[in-house]
């Protein structure tokens, strides 16, 4: 199966392109802003340290679903989660339950979760990331 | 199109949003609101360091829609120059204050001590800055605050170092530790409101008006970006990449301008910056070509083996000239640290490399003794100038508080005006290249040499008569005020045509024809000039140091006539405007 991967973290010039893409994902209602992006490259205190990328590492029990409430997240087969957003209520246990700190908040107190689609893969100009076959 | 504006009041502690589509609809967003904005907010008579005075943060429709409109316009009056400051920086304000959700945010009055600024979104809090004032490390306020605010990733942190404490006229903002607004003594307007840092963070999203032409337009945008040759440039060796061809032109001022022709030339250029000190790149935010170029640089410490600290130091041209070539630095560590030295109090690189340089003279000639300078100051002595520098920030004697005025007010105090290479009392950029270059410095809104890239000009056309020169200035800066209004980075103008603005602008619900971006940055121009002489502009008060007409440019020796002419005419043309 297909995820998103880390190539190269060291090359990462901290554009931001590819949290400003995943607000673009969806075909039918991209966003602009950094609103529902759910990938966040952050500095090592300034990136003249070094950079990390932070997103869902599709976890075979992911944390995050064994603690929502609700069903809107739920485990997806070979790992990661399916976020069903019309029953998410916005409680962020997920936030709290994710070790990588990968489940972003939304401008409407909903989730923002990678779903490992790899739009955001196209835009990376330096080969940080990219989306392969890998090893269930 | 984003049209909030946050008014934060320092005299009372309170702000408001208003909501102004009248203002972004016509104006755009950037430089053309920041001037309407100023205009409604500042007295135009107030003291640049009374509370009076009024700092703006404008940035663009495009953000953060397309990639490359990275950029935001801060507008104040300037401390150095009395008149019209205004500052472009990259790093990651432009998308955090649109990611907060304002297109602009105006800064009033001045706190009674030391305060930072923390926006979220809606609110604004009032940080208690007692602590963190007095420490003079630009980079150590930085990670101080960055270690107590959340927003890792999605925030900027705008701070002044020690200078704009200490009200150095030419002390900048720095942004994201690489980036500033570094012209004109923006850290002096902070430093005299008592406002050590304006930290921004946000989540709002926006909604294209055309889903699917968003998308296609965004790529080709893209596309463009990262294949077309218009960014290679600045993506390779970065701006540093003039150094050897300005030098082989004969149009690299070097030691204090006595010559346009660095010896050492090839020991500070791009190339060997690349080969021998480029530990890493990084990119403003939502901008693909990554033309932050960061040194290494390995010292040893002294009288312990094996022990060595490695500092980033970024790099630039502008940077290169003023401490290298203006000083006649040819060494690449010295030169490194200089850049570290100015960077850590957070001053302006180049006011204070040119401020040195005519310090430098100023001793040689015997007119300031070395008990106002206190270091025997010499080109190409790096010790003298790490001093120099320090004593700039501290202001020891009569002499640094005057130097730390601005070289055309210690020239005024000391004499020595002839080669105190100031225009409109702003500090000159690194470009001896002819006369468009000179009346750029003139001419320009902001005396800088981005505002109608006369530099360029010289390289480009000779033999331009004295009007054709001035009608290409103003025809250059005209359009710059419609790319710094989006607000695009002007690296980026070969991507941004007017064509392919108004396509950008189209999926995002707003229509405007390529010959109306034209026409507007022609109207953006003439309210700036307005502004600029209602805060007391006047060609009647330029002058040139006569420097300038005694060492030969690109253009061979300038004539004092031909510049002249050209003033008449520029006079002329600006009363019509007027």
């Amino acid at each position: 199966m297909k995820r998103l991967v880390v190539e190269d973290i060291e090359k990462c010039v901290g554009c931001g392109l590819c949290m400003f893409a995943c607000s673009r994902k969806f075909a039918k209602r991209p966003e602009i802003g950094n609103s529902s992006s759910a990938i966040l490259p952050v500095s090592l205190s300034g990136f003249e340290r070094g950079a990390t990328v932070i997103f869902c590492r599709a976890c075979e029990e992911p944390p995050c679903a064994q603690v929502c409430p609700s069903g809107a997240l739920k485990p997806k087969k070979g790992g990661g989660v399916v976020y069903v957003e019309s029953l998410c209520l916005g409680c962020h246990y997920c936030v709290e339950a994710c070790t990588l700190n990968a489940i972003f908040v939304r401008e409407d107190g909903k989730i923002a979760v990678c779903i490992h689609c790899g739009y955001c893969a196209d835009y990376c100009p330096h080969g940080v990331i990219a989306y392969k076959e890998v090893e269930a | 199109m984003r049209d909030a504006v946050l008014i934060i009041d320092l005299d009372n502690y309170t702000y408001e949003v208003e909501h102004r589509p009248d203002l972004f609809e016509k104006w755009l967003g950037g430089t053309g609101v920041a001037v309407q904005l100023m205009r409604e907010h500042m007295n135009p008579k107030a003291d640049p360091l009374s509370p009076e005075n009024v700092i703006v943060f404008a940035t663009g429709p495009l953000t953060p829609a397309y990639p490359l409109a990275s950029k935001t316009v801060a507008m104040f009056k300037s401390p150095l120059t009395g008149n019209l400051g205004e500052s472009h920086a990259g790093g990651r304000t432009a998308t955090s204050i649109a990611a907060a959700g304002y297109g602009a945010i105006v800064i009033k009055g001045a706190s009674k001590k030391p305060v930072y600024l923390v926006v979220e979104n809606d609110k604004v809090y009032f940080r208690d800055g007692r602590v963190l004032w007095g420490i003079p490390d630009s980079l150590i306020v930085g990670r101080i605050i960055a270690e107590n605010e959340p927003g890792r990733g999605t925030r900027t942190m705008m701070r002044i170092g020690g200078a704009g404490e200490k009200l150095v006229r030419y002390s900048c903002v720095t942004t994201e530790t690489y980036r500033h607004y570094g012209r004109l003594g923006l850290g002096a307007v902070f430093g005299s409101k008592k406002l050590k840092a304006l930290i921004v963070r946000g989540r709002k999203k926006y909604l294209p008006a055309d889903a699917k032409k968003y998308r296609e337009v965004y790529d080709e945008i893209y596309r463009m970006a990262i294949e077309s040759d218009a960014m290679k440039k600045y993506h390779l060796l970065g701006t540093a990449a003039n150094v050897i061809p300005l030098n082989e032109l004969k149009a690299l001022p070097t030691r204090n301008l006595k010559v346009a022709r660095f010896e050492r030339a090839e020991e500070i250029s791009g190339e060997a910056l690349a080969e021998y000190n480029l530990g890493r790149r990084i990119a403003c935010s939502h901008c693909p070509v990554a033309c932050i170029h960061l040194a290494a640089l390995r010292l040893p410490y002294e009288n312990e083996p094996y022990f060595f600290r490695t500092i980033m130091i970024s790099y630039d041209y502008e940077l290169i000239y003023s401490l290298g070539s203006m000083l006649g630095i040819g060494n690449r560590d010295d030169l490194l640290r200089l850049i570290h030295r100015v960077e850590t109090y957070g001053l302006d690189a180049m006011s204070t490399g040119v401020c040195l340089a005519w310090a430098t003279e100023a001793l040689e000639r015997g007119i300031v003794s070395e008990k106002d300078t206190l270091v025997k100051l010499a080109f190409g002595d790096v010790e003298c100038y790490l001093k120099a520098i320090d004593f700039i920030y501290e202001q020891p004697t009569d002499f640094y508080r005057h130097l730390a005025m601005g070289v055309s007010h210690a020239a005024e105090v000391y004499g020595g005006k002839e080669f105190a290479l100031a225009f409109g009392g702003n500090e000159m950029p690194g470009y001896h290249t002819g006369y468009a270059a000179v009346l750029n410095y003139l001419t320009g809104m902001r005396h800088s040499h981005l505002d109608s890239a006369g530099y360029s000009l010289d390289q480009k056309a000779k033999d331009l008569s004295p009007e054709e020169t001035i009608d290409r200035l103003i025809e250059e800066e005209s359009w710059r005020q419609t790319l710094s209004s989006l607000v695009v980075c002007f690296f980026a103008r070969g991507i941004y045509t007017p064509e392919v603005i108004s396509k950008a602008f189209e999926p995002l619900g707003y229509s405007i024809s390529p010959d109306e971006l034209k026409k507007l940055g022609r109207e953006i121009y003439r309210e700036k000039a307005r502004l600029k002489v209602d805060l007391g502009f006047s060609l009647d008060e330029l002058s040139i140091p006569k420097r300038i007409f005694e060492t030969p440019s690109l253009h061979g020796k300038l004539s004092e006539n031909f510049v002249n002419k050209a003033l008449e005419y520029y006079r002329k043309k600006l009363m019509e405007m007027l």
